[in-house]
């Protein structure tokens, strides 16, 4: 296969996701009038479809959707614009209020702030490099530029500016939404029951001994550190775009800069996750049931159900609905809940599949409320990921056979089992003896862990289980030979067999901690050796401190959520009675984020938001609504701080298509009444007590 | 329950060869239309006596309804089968089901993680709990509309060296019913017993003589494994250990894999050495049997019934150096059984009767619960109503007599074939009115003052009683209301009497 040298590659031909700027455009087009809290964003589907929206749905679509209230709430958007970040990588966020508990959802890191600062490098390096550096593509960012310092992590933005101690619950939806963990359990007053799988608590506590190991790596280069966050950041020094990562767009995310976490810090946070299984109910308080269903995107990845007293809600976060590894995406357990919480936006990052109006016609629309599997095949995604893995591994092996060595930082485990299947396939049927090392701090235990995990497989795999093969087959390519796993880049034994070209399987994937650094510094000169770079971090930053870059370079992009062509399909057969999109992309600049107390009720088709005390007769007609059978207890509310309400004290919304049978929504006060109001008799007794558990 | 019925369990009688040894199907449908008849069948676990009827019913009766089983059982459960498929071939009975028909059967089964909730019709629910008996057990939870129930199937309740013990939520249960294997046993130290069955095994060995241990191929197997491979390094001892079959070693790799099973202790050595890479063990070949030297044998099936550790024992039960283990419990009918009765000839088959002069020890390893381990789950989960299954008679008379007693519980016995039936529980929904919700919540202080002591503080009282009234009309649902509200709406005036 010809690859351009010195070119950075995207994998346009095998990426369905292409950039849509048209839909882009309309999407952040569309006017809202927002709330509140969280900018709530009150549109009534007619009006959505009159925005010109309504081309992502179909035309059966339109008519079912009207008696969704869509409303979206807004609660933090991490976006820099210098990274496509999101994703897979950088989990959404949110805090939900429900029956007065207070749940965070995820609680991630964003790692490809990482790339500011500049990679360890020796001397030898240095040298080089700066005769040959020149930059041509982004000229203000010089290599130099990069801080030359034991580096900060940045945070979710604004949930350092909660109070710890009023989180109740915390969930976990993904390994990757666990990295910020530490931050929270550690800080003071941190009381709250942190729930997560099984799997995405062992893997998370992998991924995080591995970073505060590459991390010991930066602390022995520079020493500890003498430099404070003020002085590390002095901003006339950095670049514009160094800037915006660590400020943010408006200047204000300089507070989410934190040291990392110690691995005590780390132990500590892992003893306070209650692990579950998929399916698991797991009973908070006597009041919240709450289950962790699988969400196909990487394994033990979960989405969550919230069961109260009287409603239950969902949380869709990034999911897949078949993947080579997970378990398959469990969509029966979402059927029909009250609200929906639909957060998955990796792939509406500025990348959407064009698809002409037609598409409807492919897909079989069918309103029938049982939906079977042979409907959600057509979700069918998993071919076409095996498609780009094969491109990867024959482009790896094109640079093989010239000579070069094939470099893979990418953090998706899901990613890296197949792949290391693949490779050893390919490296099969081509003859040519190529060694592949996997190097990692946490290698050897994360390749153990994943043999012994059936149940959380797809199906494909439990088969082998059950047909007594082994579920991977890297634990016959390490018997083998065929892999070599090694803690370090330095250990002995690896420079001891150590051959080049050969492939190496190593983290991290902003290319500034671990082993990948060295190994850039070895081979960024040469033009036959490749880079296979994972989708979510700005490959000219990222790459600045190796410039020049003669190897090749892979940019490629795997699935880490539901199209957004899919998502109406998904969301009319989940058939929630409510969903909330929190759609962080339509963010505008000139936002504040605010807190307002108030009440929302409808009265002769309008939503009233009344900020004050409400007189007792108004707040009846509130109460009633929320008492009713359809009304929703689902509250929400975004960062933390202060009110800004521009004057006005009675907000009108625009809501006149809404069906009258919605009843209220209460954003506020009346939610204790609405978990004791249905409670009746049965109710009650549910109620009383926590699970009791057995132990010998 | 509340009209489902769930078949939980689908085993066999060990003792039989006739079609005594299958349950009889005829009594749940007699026009053999099970799919309608029942809502799912649930398998606790692996062991024979709990699937081994489960091909026949579903290949050769006919039933494709939902079969729920744990990825252990579902794992092991085809080579358990088909190891006792062959055995039936091999005593030359005919044989009910093939291979296929197990593989086919296999495949209509629906594996659940512990805990994992699964709804399998509209209203009813499973939920297998963690039972520790052996590799992939489970005790099973389910609730039909309010009604609940737990199944045990068999349980341990103290850990062993792979497993853990059995763990359970406090729940509301109408009905337990649980397996008395042990009910009047309380067992002494798990320590002294294996230290014990070491000694008996290294004397035997260190005398140059042979050890023949019959085990299943799952389960004890492992367990004892763990405990000679580990006795074995620290004593350093050079004695080979055999594992007759590849059964065995084919279920050391489903071991492997599926370790978080085990207990945590085993669970936390997959990172350095699966504790299931046993280190000093080795597949035995038939020559071996005569080869001089000591040796430890495992062999299956467990109870002499027939098979490779039948086949050993004629040959090594003469020889006074040698050594047999038996398990602690043996179907009436086998040739464990008649060794246990401490008989020293012993009818193998109608032709040949074997003089045993080899030493026998009775392994008291067993991963039933026992008595205290049963009173303490009835005691813990407090059902309405307890039925014994799965023991013998005195002992589960003995023991419905301790429930009964003890704990109050009504306590059942039912013989094969019998039916009990109560009542279960089943809550009504009433819609409570606003006002009445309201001064539930608001406290509800009354002022006291006592008229006889002037000078005593005034006492406040806050009785947060609930108090309401309950109405019915005609066609409408139940509604609870407050007092105020009831006389609004009678239109009557409050009376204070």
């Amino acid at each position: 296969m010809e690859v351009p040298v010195g070119e950075h590659l995207r994998l346009n031909i095998y990426d369905s996701t292409m950039v849509d700027s048209q839909r882009c455009w309309q999407l952040s087009r569309w006017k809202y009038r927002w709330v509140n809290i969280l900018d709530l964003i009150f549109m009534t589907p007619q009006w959505w479809i009159a925005r010109g929206a309504g081309n992502c749905l179909d035309g059966s679509t339109v008519f079912f959707i009207t008696i969704y209230i869509v409303f979206c709430l807004y609660i933090r958007a991490l976006q820099t614009s210098l990274s496509q970040t999101g994703g897979y990588n950088l989990p959404p966020c949110h805090i939900v209020n429900l029956c007065g508990f207070h749940i965070l959802f995820d609680c991630p890191l964003d790692l490809s702030a990482l790339t500011i600062f500049s990679p360890i490098s020796t001397g030898l390096y240095e040298k080089l490099d700066d005769q040959t550096f020149s930059s041509n593509l982004h000229p203000e960012i010089k290599k130099t530029s990069l801080l030359p310092a034991e580096p900060f992590y940045k945070t979710v933005e604004r949930l350092h500016l909660w109070n710890v101690s009023l989180i109740d619950v915390v969930l976990i939806s993904s390994p990757m939404g666990m990295l910020g963990l530490p931050f929270l359990t550690r800080a003071q007053g941190f009381s709250a029951k942190i729930y997560a799988t099984e799997v995405t608590a062992k893997l998370g506590q992998l991924m995080m001994e591995d970073l505060v190991a590459n991390h010991m790596e930066f602390k022995q280069f520079y020493g500890s550190r003498e430099t404070s966050l003020f002085q590390l950041f002095k901003q006339e020094t950095l670049p514009p775009a160094l800037k915006e990562v660590v400020l943010g767009k408006d200047g204000t995310e300089l507070g989410s800069w934190f040291p990392l976490y110690s691995a005590a810090d780390v132990k500590d946070c892992l003893q306070k996750v209650e692990s579950l299984k998929y399916a698991e109910e797991a009973c908070y308080n006597g009041t919240l049931i709450i289950k962790a269903l699988s969400s196909g995107l990487e394994i033990g990845s979960c989405n969550w159900n919230l069961k109260g007293p009287k409603r239950n809600i969902s949380y869709i976060s990034g999911s897949v609905f078949s993947s080579g590894t997970a378990m398959d995406f469990d969509f029966h357990a979402l059927l029909g809940s009250d609200a929906l919480i639909y957060s998955d936006f990796a792939s509406w990052n500025g990348a959407t599949c064009f698809e002409d109006e037609n598409s409807s016609s492919i897909v079989p629309v069918d309103c029938s409320t049982k939906s079977d599997d042979a409907y959600m095949l057509n979700f069918d995604e998993s071919s076409d990921e095996m498609e780009k893995l094969n491109f990867i591994c024959s482009c790896s092996m094109s640079s093989v056979e010239a000579g070069g060595s094939v470099l893979i930082p990418i953090g998706r485990l899901g990613i890296i089992l197949q792949l290391l299947e693949l490779f050893a396939l390919h490296i099969e049927s081509s003859g040519i003896k190529v060694p592949i090392f996997m190097i990692s701090s946490v290698a050897e235990e994360l390749l153990a862990y994943t043999c012994i995990i059936p149940e959380w497989l797809c199906k494909e795999r439990q088969e082998k289980l059950y047909s007594g093969k082994p579920v991977f087959a890297h634990e016959e390519l390490i018997k083998e030979k065929k892999i070599h796993v090694f803690p370090t880049l330095g250990s002995h034994e690896l420079l001891m067999i150590w051959q080049e070209p050969c492939i190496v399987v190593c983290p991290h994937w902003s290319l500034r901690l671990g082993p990948v650094v060295h190994l850039l510094h070895r081979w960024h000169g040469d033009p036959n050796a490749l880079l296979v770079l994972e989708e979510g971090v700005d490959p000219d930053l990222a790459l600045s401190p190796f410039k020049p870059v003669a190897m090749k370079v892979l940019e490629c992009s795997f699935v880490s959520g539901i199209k957004l062509e899919k998502v109406p399909q998904l969301l009319k057969m989940l058939q929630p009675k409510l969903i909330l999109l929190t759609l962080s992309k339509l963010k505008s600049k000139e936002l504040t984020i605010s807190r307002l107390k108030g009440k929302l009720f409808v009265d002769q088709g309008k939503h009233y938001l009344v900020a004050d005390k409400i007189d007792d007769v108004l707040k009846d007609e509130a109460f009633d609504a929320v008492g009713g059978d359809c009304g929703t207890g689902a509250e929400v509310e975004g960062g933390g701080r202060e009110l800004v309400v521009e004057g006005e004290e009675i907000w009108e919304v625009e809501g006149g298509g809404v069906d009258g049978q919605m009843g209220g929504l209460s954003l506020w006060e009346p939610l204790k009444y609405v978990q004791k109001v249905g409670a009746g008799v049965g109710d009650g007794e549910e109620v009383v007590g926590d699970v009791g558990r057995m132990i010998d | 329950m509340n009209g489902k019925r769930i078949m939980f369990d689908c085993g066999m009688h060990m003792g039989y060869a006739d079609h005594r040894r299958y349950p009889d199907f005829s009594r749940i449908s007699k026009s053999g239309d099970f799919d309608n008849v029942l809502s799912c069948i649930i398998i606790t676990h692996f062991h024979l006596d709990h699937i081994g009827a489960l091909p026949y019913f579903t290949e050769v009766c006919g039933y494709n309804g939902p079969i729920y089983m744990t990825y252990p059982t579902k794992a092991l459960a085809p080579l358990m089968l088909d190891d006792y498929r062959k055995v039936m071939v091999g005593r030359g009975e005919e044989q009910q089901f093939t291979n296929e028909n197990i593989l086919n059967c296999m495949k209509k089964v629906t594996a659940v993680d512990i805990k994992q909730t699964v709804q399998v019709d509209k209203d009813l629910l499973i939920r297998p709990y963690y039972a520790g008996h052996v590799l992939g057990a489970a005790m099973f939870y389910a609730t039909m509309g309010d009604a609940a129930m737990v199944y045990t199937g068999d349980y341990n309740m103290t850990p062993d060296r792979h497993l853990g013990a059995a763990q359970i939520d406090r729940l509301h249960l109408d009905l337990l019913i649980t397996e008395s294997t042990y009910g009047k046993t309380i067992r002494d130290s798990k320590y002294a017993r294996e230290r014990e069955f070491l000694k008996a095994v290294h004397n035997c060995v260190a005398n140059g003589g042979k050890v023949l241990i019959p085990t299943f191929a799952l389960g004890r197997a492992q367990e004892l494994c763990i405990l000679l491979d580990d006795y074995w390094e620290r004593m350093n001892l050079k004695v080979p250990i055999y594992f007759s079959s590849g059964l065995t070693i084919q279920a050391n790799l489903y071991y492997k894999v599926l370790i978080s099973w085990t207990s945590q202790k085993v669970k936390d050595t997959y990172a350095t050495r699966n504790a299931f890479n046993f280190k000093n063990v080795q597949s035995f070949e038939r020559s071996l049997i005569h080869a001089p030297g000591p040796c430890v044998l495992f062999a299956t099936p467990g109870m002499l019934s027939g098979g490779f550790s039948l086949e050993v024992f004629k040959h090594w039960a003469p020889c006074e150096s040698n050594l047999i283990t038996l398990p602690g419990y043996c179907v009436a009918g086998t040739v464990g059984h008649k060794l246990s009765d401490k008989t020293t000839k012993v009818d193998v088959d109608k032709d040949t009767q074997i003089d045993v002069r080899c030493k026998i020890h009775r392994l008291s390893f067993s991963p039933h619960t026992d008595e205290k381990g049963i009173m303490d789950l009835v005691k813990f989960l407090s059902p309405k109503n307890v039925i014994l299954v799965h023991g013998e008679i005195k002992n589960m008379d003995y023991l419905k007599g301790r429930i009964e007693s003890e704990l109050g519980l009504q306590c059942y016995y039912p013989s094969n074939n019998e039916t009990v039936t109560f009542p279960t529980t089943h809550f009504v929904k009433a819609d409570a009115s606003a006002s009445f919700i309201r001064s539930s919540l608001t406290p509800n202080f009354k002022f006291v003052k006592d008229v006889t002591t002037e000078t005593a503080p005034v006492q406040v009282l806050d009785e947060r009683v609930t108090q309401g009234i309950l109405t019915m009309e005609k066609g409408q649902k139940l509604k609870i209301l407050h007092e105020d509200e009831v006389l609004t709406i009678t239109g009557t005036e409050h009376i204070e009497v």
